[in-house]
């Protein structure tokens, strides 16, 4: 298992520099150091010798990836490449426009993120799993058929309304919640509880019809039959044999939706004002700062695979047959 | 005589391109039984037949907002003919009306006046602070304001006769042909207890539940603000007309932008095995590890750079907005290949161990025409039904994107935009609703339909469905 782990992790590695030399080639070969400078100064003071000096304060003046001018091993370190991309696996992520250390802003947004981030998803799970058991277990009647038909129109509802409507309704009208905000400690929950619900409902739709199919699939199995041979009662058959087999494609679909719990978040955290890395990278978008994307899209894709890991480890508590080697 | 020049925009090119393809393909289908069977089950499909219907309206008004020219401005003769800056549509100039007729600023739904108060000048008692009559909304009613709601009703009355008159013809027609050479009345007999092959009923259903709609309301928007006014005085229906095109292009020229990568690497990587297999599949985890919207956002920021950059490569705003939605659609595409590509691997995988592949091998035949003529058709089922499932997804991702900044162009008409623009004003008191849910609700009938197509499309060609 621990072998396992560590291989896994180092497979981690290439794909790291994979993502990092996309960034990389995003931000500084596509758009040169030049143009980012020319851009963040705007039109009026664009000199040569002013895009020199917002180089060298940033560190972009060195060559990109191979420094000739150089001796030894600076060849390779004293450039953009090394100096910006590379230095992210060491979680140095330089600082934003505004002077501030990025890496130690990730740390205290990183909080109210998980708070808002996690209730939605385990709540969601819940919710969506017992829909859909409750789905399956009247099967091919007309509360089945209603389900999958609100499901579907539920699916088709922007997540932009569920948050509009949602803050517009019990925020504004029924004044039940504060429309955005945060506030630290327990206080929290009263700015949580509104956008933990909404992502709840908005993902209820699809997550109900997926799983709904997968113990469907699963109710039509050798092993069910006979447990209905034996006697077994239906509801028992659902709640110990079919949730039980069908949780390997719900962790999968799980992993699969974690990168979407990043971009759900980061729509939330802005509608809401919750000042987590969702927020973060909106505001990073809307004021062009380099810097701080390019470490987002480092991180995410550390997540990504840390949640990737986790799944296969949580295969192995679910599925006794399944063994990492 | 109006002079214009046609502008074909970059965008207008991919959506026809796209029709020539369906045609081809189409054509191709026709003349295979073995390829023609799902779609005959498809046709059969009442859900998927009637969202199809719904699908064609939002496509023909794509279509027609894909026909775009630039209208000649009066010159002095002999002076060579200068166009205006502004590229108009086909669908721009049958809703000139709609356009052109804008109010001062937010007007309510079928309102005759503004939403804000004015000072006035009214002659005899000096300045008085009101609500001023709108310019075109219920104009023809002069003193009768509040005739309103019966002079709406009448003439949607008078609307909807006539939508069901057309709707009647349309029907005959239809019952006709299905009928042809048997005793009158049987064709419509056999459509209505659902014994056609084709799902006429759904069709037929469909259709007048749109007529009974869509007439009334175009019929009214000549006289009143169906919809209301935005913020600038700007029509809510005719924006909404506008946004159909925005979002079919970014769930329709996506796919087609992404598929010939997601098939030729999902396929080579499947049937050649080894690094081959390794390579691509090492570029689409790498892809696939960096969250969808971080990797949109970095492209689009530095897509917008180059654009701001090179200003001389665009004569029009047009052409500017247009060629940052193609942009976003390559993005799009390059984030959501992978998932395909994927599929296609697995499946080629095991394709090439079937008898008839290993046959062909043994024949000699190159592995080239063994994946054209063997495998790729084979694939074909994966990849439609990858086309239809991705289109709802992208359509609402396009308002999300547009929310955070990085979607379309800010000047072009999307969903997103709409919605964006319309949102604080919910904050106002009384509240401006009307272009958001209109928004909203133009948003999910597309979304609706094209979920149900794509569930039937699924279940007609996916060989596991039983």
């Amino acid at each position: 298992m621990l072998a396992y782990i560590v291989r896994r992790l180092l497979y981690a590695l290439p794909i790291l520099l994979g993502v990092n030399l996309i960034t990389f080639a995003l931000f500084f070969v596509v758009n040169t150091p030049d143009d980012m400078a020319r851009m963040q100064l705007g039109v009026k003071r664009v000199t040569p010798e002013a895009i020199q000096k917002w180089k060298a304060e940033r560190g972009y003046d060195k060559p990109l990836l191979l420094n000739a001018e150089a001796g030894g091993l600076a060849v390779l370190t004293e450039t953009v490449f090394f100096q910006k991309s590379a230095r992210m696996f060491v979680g140095d992520f330089g600082r934003a426009e505004d002077g501030r250390d990025i890496a130690r802003e990730i740390g205290n947004r990183m909080g109210p993120s998980l708070a808002i981030a996690l209730p939605t998803f385990i709540l969601g799970l819940f919710v969506t799993v017992t829909f859909a058991l409750t789905l399956a277990f009247f099967r091919a009647s007309a509360f089945d058929f209603w389900g999958v038909v609100l499901c579907v129109a539920m699916m088709s509802i922007s997540g932009l309304f569920y948050i509009i409507g949602g803050q517009y309704l019990i925020s504004k009208v029924w004044r039940l919640v504060p429309i955005s905000g945060y506030g630290g400690g327990l206080e929290a929950w009263r700015f949580l509880i509104l956008p933990v619900l909404i992502g709840v409902v908005s993902g209820i739709g699809s997550g109900t019809r997926w799983y709904r199919t997968v113990f469907l699939e699963e109710i039509t199995k050798d092993y069910v039959r006979t447990a209905r041979a034996k006697g077994v009662s239906e509801a028992a058959i659902l709640f110990r044999h079919v949730l039980k087999n069908g949780m390997t494609p719900i962790l999968t679909q799980s992993v699969v939706a974690i990168p979407g719990l990043f971009m759900g978040s980061l729509i939330m955290e802005s509608f809401f004002g919750i000042p987590g890395l969702g927020s973060y990278t909106i505001e990073a978008i809307q004021s062009q700062d380099f810097a701080i994307v390019r470490s987002m899209v480092f991180i995410g894709a550390v997540l990504y695979i840390v949640a990737l890991l986790l799944t296969d480890i949580s295969y192995t508590i679910v599925d006794p047959r399944i063994r990492l080697r | 005589m109006i002079n214009f020049q046609p502008v074909v925009l970059w965008s207008d090119i991919f959506v026809w391109l796209l029709v020539l393809c369906a045609v081809v393909f189409a054509l191709a289908v026709r003349r295979r039984e073995h390829l023609r069977q799902p779609w005959v089950k498809l046709a059969a499909n009442r859900i998927a037949m009637a969202s199809a219907t719904v699908l064609l309206a939002f496509v023909l008004i794509g279509l027609f907002d894909s026909l775009h020219y630039r209208v000649a401005l009066e010159g002095k003769p002999g002076q060579k003919t200068q166009y205006a800056v502004e590229v108009l549509s086909v669908l721009d100039a049958l809703a000139t009306p709609l356009r052109t007729r804008n109010e001062k600023t937010y007007s309510e739904p079928f309102a005759t006046r503004l939403y804000a108060k004015e000072t006035v000048d009214v002659p005899g008692q000096g300045t008085v602070r009101e609500y001023p009559r709108l310019k075109y909304g219920g104009k023809h009613l002069a003193e009768h304001e509040d005739e309103v709601a019966a002079d709406a009703g009448f003439t949607a009355f008078r609307a909807g006769a006539l939508a069901f008159l057309g709707w009647l013809a349309v029907a005959g027609v239809v019952s006709g042909v299905v009928g042809h050479g048997e005793a009158p009345g049987t064709g419509w007999q056999r459509i209505w207890r659902g014994e056609t092959a084709f799902a006429w009923d759904a069709v037929l259903v469909a259709l007048a539940l749109m007529l009974l709609v869509a007439v009334p309301l175009f019929w009214l928007s000549g006289q009143y603000h169906v919809f209301g006014t935005d913020k600038v005085g700007q029509d809510v229906l005719y924006q909404i007309l506008k946004s159909v095109r925005t979002g079919l292009i970014i769930g329709l020229v996506t796919t087609l932008v992404m598929l010939p990568m997601a098939v030729l690497l999902g396929i080579v990587a499947g049937y050649y095995r080894g690094w081959v297999d390794d390579a691509i599949q090492y570029i689409y985890t790498v892809l696939n590890s960096i969250p969808g919207v971080l990797l949109i956002a970095a492209a689009v920021l530095m897509m917008q750079v180059v654009i701001d950059t090179n200003p001389q490569w665009f004569s029009t705003a047009a052409e500017r907005a247009d060629l940052r939605l193609l942009a976003l659609c390559f993005i799009l595409g390059i984030t959501s290949w992978t998932g395909l590509c994927r599929l296609l691997r697995g499946e080629t995988l095991k394709l090439r161990e079937l008898e008839y592949i290993q046959a062909a091998q043994a024949f000699g035949v190159s592995s080239w025409r063994i994946i054209i003529r063997h495998i790729l058709p084979n694939l074909m089922h994966i990849v439609i039904i990858a086309l239809v499932m991705d289109f709802s997804g992208l359509v609402l991702a396009e308002a999300v994107l547009s929310y955070v900044g990085i979607g379309v162009d800010p000047t072009m008409t999307s969903f997103g935009t709409m919605i964006n623009n319309a949102r604080m004003e919910l904050g106002r008191e009384p509240v401006v609703w009307w272009s958001l849910t209109a928004a909203f609700a133009a948003m999910f009938i597309l979304v609706l339909a094209a979920n149900l197509f794509a569930d039937a499309v699924r279940d007609a060609f996916d060989p596991r469905a039983a």
